[in-house]
């Protein structure tokens, strides 16, 4: 009998080790594959759920930093079939990358209004949330606009987490769409210099802040109000506080979104395209309302009791992609502003 | 990445440079600076104390003051900033005592502040010089401090003018571990609110898209570093120690009252405030915040930090053995080139490494799947980038320095005297290591592991990254839960990384006596 090389007997053997672990990787057809900007245990319930409808196995990654880095560089032989943001700028970034592909159905059509989803049927907003301010109860009701947070009335008494933050990047871009960079930079400035503290946390830890006395404003999305009442260490903080939606006089709350969209090279399409119609479907939209208290995407769903008990409110209209489009002027203006510093 | 970074001279450079680059390059010096004479101070007098003094609960202490490196330095930021911050429970205990009203009415010391970053993250990384410092001030030849004593030095003096000096070489490896760790770390100082280099690097990256500025200011994060490290090697340029002498008897110094009180005084708070407190923090979060089932749940987590830490502790130990006895016993002229080339990993914020990672292995993987398709094989789908091969990768390279430096520290102190008697005796070369080497070695080989093991299962950034799919390890079960302010529910994974790390210390503590 011939004996195998060495070198050849090596190749071989990194061959079959390759086809074990890529047995291992390949498993059953019914899956589906998640990349998630969205902390896994929030999504979870949904998965579930679907998971008991369709038999179909979901798997998870969450990742912020990096992810579409991640799915460019794996390229076609990416595993990701869907991606899932909390921000309507890396949805923007994943289609401008040319990682994402067009899919559309009546149903997800029907479902979700032409403004939260893109043009080209590439993304899809599943809920949507409010840039609020909130105020300590002891200011009383008051009516308040972005713009005041400039307002020298309020030095030393507001708070807020990094301006880096994707959420509060794309509030300055919208102020950047509405004022004008030169507009939005004086605004930003003012606004440092009415600061309690140095930007720093999360927007709840602005929420004990002000519960603490240290400030009485602070910016924070709106879920972070029903999610800060359920936690039994948080409820005193939010207690203390009003949530506000504001400039409901003039253009409207800034909104930002969650949304899903399907990656380029996805494997398990099929799969996949069954779970974004699951995702916009009236009792997934219910589910996802009630467990992260955020606004549903489709019109014919209530929020949550709760969230629906803070009122109704006007949402500014500026289209996201204007939005998207202005990012990196924001953080510009930002660093520009020192405002971090 | 140092080429794609001198081809760009962009136009985001010179906005950063006329905005807040300034700030976060002097942030990131003072930082740096700080933290590392805060550690030297910290790990070399307590190494100092418990060698040569008589200072009380020493057998204790020599181990107690190793813990804080099973602490997360995040995590230890995390207890810290919500312990003593205004909303935290020491500042509301004044304010209830003293019935003050607003941050107005007092002052207390800010922790969100450069001073209180280096401080803390001081507290987390002394350790590794207070136990490098320790090996050498133990294996030092005693015969010169006595000599010392002999013409005439003090105690003190002869400690300064004679072991110092001698201990330097081990001191300066840890003192760079310290500044590289430091550096690289971005979630530490960002709970602080402290901006540095690292800050500027995601932001460019992540925030402006921008890859090729990012390589430019990784690559003067790891200029600064080279620069340390090159001018601490020159400054003692020449020197050469070798003193191995276990067993012998070390003079110990008989402490007053007043200097027994100090003495132990220093020892003790720092095990309290590096380990005991936060650690008490979190077994008080954890039982009044979980129950048992949550415990169930991390079995699996607790599996796969172990598998990973273990593969990465394993390679990077081999490694750094080979490149540490290449260097000693080969003539070649580069023979310092892969133990000085696998050290800088450490110096790298772990998402950089880990994109860095994606940039090698995502190519390698296309061309791997290119040769199956070519051979009508099965597509292996990405084996490199998909896998955990390529989180135990990023360990190895990110936590290369440690495994290097100890073992460099520990062949430094062979003779080389022995590196000959083996051949004039006949013996061939991997006899010699069998026989010689890796026996005096074996101390330092465990250090090693062991250090590595640690890390790894503390390191968050690049497995956060590089994970395949449901893969989840204790930390980052509690990265998302800090990163809302709900650590009381994580308590209890953190608790079991300090406990996994806590078992190899001891572990460690135990052989050392024993050898």
């Amino acid at each position: 009998m011939q004996k195998i090389p060495f070198i050849q007997k090596k190749i071989l053997l990194i061959f079959a080790s390759l086809s074990i672990i890529s047995s291992t990787l390949a498993q059953a057809s019914e899956e589906v594959n998640v990349y998630s900007y969205r902390q896994a245990f929030l999504v979870e319930p949904l998965f579930d759920k679907f998971t008991e409808e369709t038999g179909i196995k979901v798997n998870v990654i969450f990742a912020k930093k990096g992810m579409a880095e991640r799915l460019a560089r794996e390229g076609k032989h990416s595993p990701a079939d869907i991606l899932l943001t909390t921000d309507i700028s890396r949805l923007i970034e994943l289609h401008d990358r040319d990682l994402l592909q067009t899919y559309s159905s009546k149903t997800l059509l029907d479902a979700i209004p032409s403004q939260y989803r893109s043009k080209d049927n590439t993304w899809y907003a599943l809920t949507t949330r409010v840039r609020n301010i909130y105020s300590a109860k002891r200011l009383g009701v008051i009516n308040v606009n972005y713009e005041d947070l400039a307002d020298s009335k309020y030095k030393g008494k507001i708070c807020t987490r990094s301006g880096k933050h994707a959420y509060n990047i794309a509030l300055v871009a919208s102020m950047i769409a509405t004022h004008g960079k030169a507009e939005t930079l004086v605004w930003l400035e003012k606004f440092k210099a009415n600061l309690a503290r140095k930007p720093q946390g999360s927007d709840r830890g602005q929420v004990q802040a002000i519960h603490q006395k240290l400030c009485d404003i602070s910016l924070g999305n709106s879920y972070y109000f029903g999610k800060m009442l359920a936690d039994e260490k948080q409820k005193v903080w939010a207690d203390g506080v009003y949530i506000n939606f504001p400039n409901q006089s003039n253009r409207g709350a800034h909104v930002n979104i969650s949304g899903m969209a399907m990656a380029k090279y996805a494997p398990n399409s099929e799969s996949a395209k069954i779970l974004m119609e699951f995702l916009v479907s009236k009792d997934a939209q219910k589910l996802y309302a009630e467990t992260n208290m955020e606004y549903p995407v489709r019109t014919d769903v209530m929020p949550s009791a709760l969230v629906a008990s803070w009122g109704t409110f006007k949402a500014d209209s500026l289209p996201l992609e204007t939005i998207a489009k202005y990012r990196k002027e924001a953080l510009k203006l930002i660093d520009q502003a020192k405002f971090d510093l | 990445m140092v080429l794609a970074s001198f081809a760009s001279s962009s136009d985001l450079f010179s906005h950063l440079w006329q905005t807040v680059l300034p700030d976060y390059i002097a942030n990131t010096l003072i930082l740096g600076v700080s933290v590392v004479c805060l550690s030297l101070v910290f790990g070399t007098l307590s190494a100092a104390f418990i060698v040569h003094t008589n200072v009380k609960g020493k057998g204790f202490l020599r181990w107690l003051l190793l813990l804080p490196l099973a602490m997360p330095a995040y995590l230890v930021a995390y207890l810290y900033t919500d312990l003593l911050d205004y909303a935290g429970p020491v500042q509301r205990t004044l304010r209830g005592w003293f019935d003050w009203q607003s941050p107005n009415d007092y002052w207390f010391f800010d922790i969100r502040t450069l001073p209180g970053a280096s401080l803390v993250i001081s507290l987390v990384l002394f350790p590794y010089v207070y136990m490098l410092a320790r090996t050498a001030f133990e294996q030092q030849d005693q015969n010169l401090l006595r000599a010392g004593r002999l013409l005439g030095l003090s105690a003190k003096q002869s400690f300064f003018k004679v072991a110092l000096p001698l201990a330097r070489p081990a001191i300066a490896i840890s003192a760079s571990l310290v500044l590289m760790e430091t550096l690289a770390d971005f979630a530490t100082v960002n709970y602080f609110a402290v901006n540095t280099l690292t800050t500027a690097i995601y932001d460019t990256w992540l925030g402006y898209g921008d890859l090729a500025t990012a390589n430019a200011l990784a690559s003067l994060l790891m200029l600064i570093i080279l620069f340390a490290v090159v001018a601490e090697q020159r400054a003692r340029a020449g020197q050469r120690h070798q003193s191995n002498r276990p067993n012998q008897h070390i003079e110990i110094i008989k402490l007053s009252f007043v200097q027994q009180v100090f003495i132990s005084g220093f020892c003790w708070v720092l095990v309290l405030v590096g380990f005991l407190l936060p650690f008490t923090l979190l077994v008080i979060m954890a039982i009044e915040y979980s129950d048992m089932s949550q415990l169930m749940k991390l079995v699996e987590p607790s599996k796969n930090s172990i598998e990973v830490s273990f593969y990465a502790a394993t390679i990077a130990t081999c490694l750094a053995l080979l490149f540490g006895l290449y260097r000693r016993l080969s003539n070649d002229k580069w023979r310092m080139f892969p133990l000085i080339l696998s050290g800088f990993g450490y110096a790298v914020p772990g998402t950089v490494l880990a994109m860095a990672l994606l940039a090698t292995f995502g190519p390698l993987d296309h061309f791997i799947n290119d040769v199956a398709v070519y051979f009508q094989l099965i597509e292996p789908g990405l084996v490199l980038s998909g896998t955990i091969f390529a989180i135990v990768f990023a360990f190895v390279v990110r936590f290369a320095a440690i495994a290097n430096g100890t073992i460099s520290s520990g062949i430094e102190q062979i003779p080389r005297s022995l590196d000959f008697a083996p051949a004039s005796l006949g013996v061939g070369l991997g006899e010699m290591l069998k026989k010689v080497h890796l026996p005096i070695l074996r101390p330092s080989i465990l250090v090693a592991w062991l250090l590595v093991f640690i890390e790894s299962m503390k390191e968050l950034p690049a497995v956060l990254l590089l994970r395949p799919f449901n893969f989840e390890t204790l930390s980052i079960q509690i990265y998302q839960l800090i990163s809302d302010e709900m650590l009381e529910q994580g308590a209890l994974s953190a608790i079991l990384i300090v406990l996994l790390g806590l078992v190899p210390i001891i572990w460690l503590n135990r052989s050392k006596e024993s050898t």
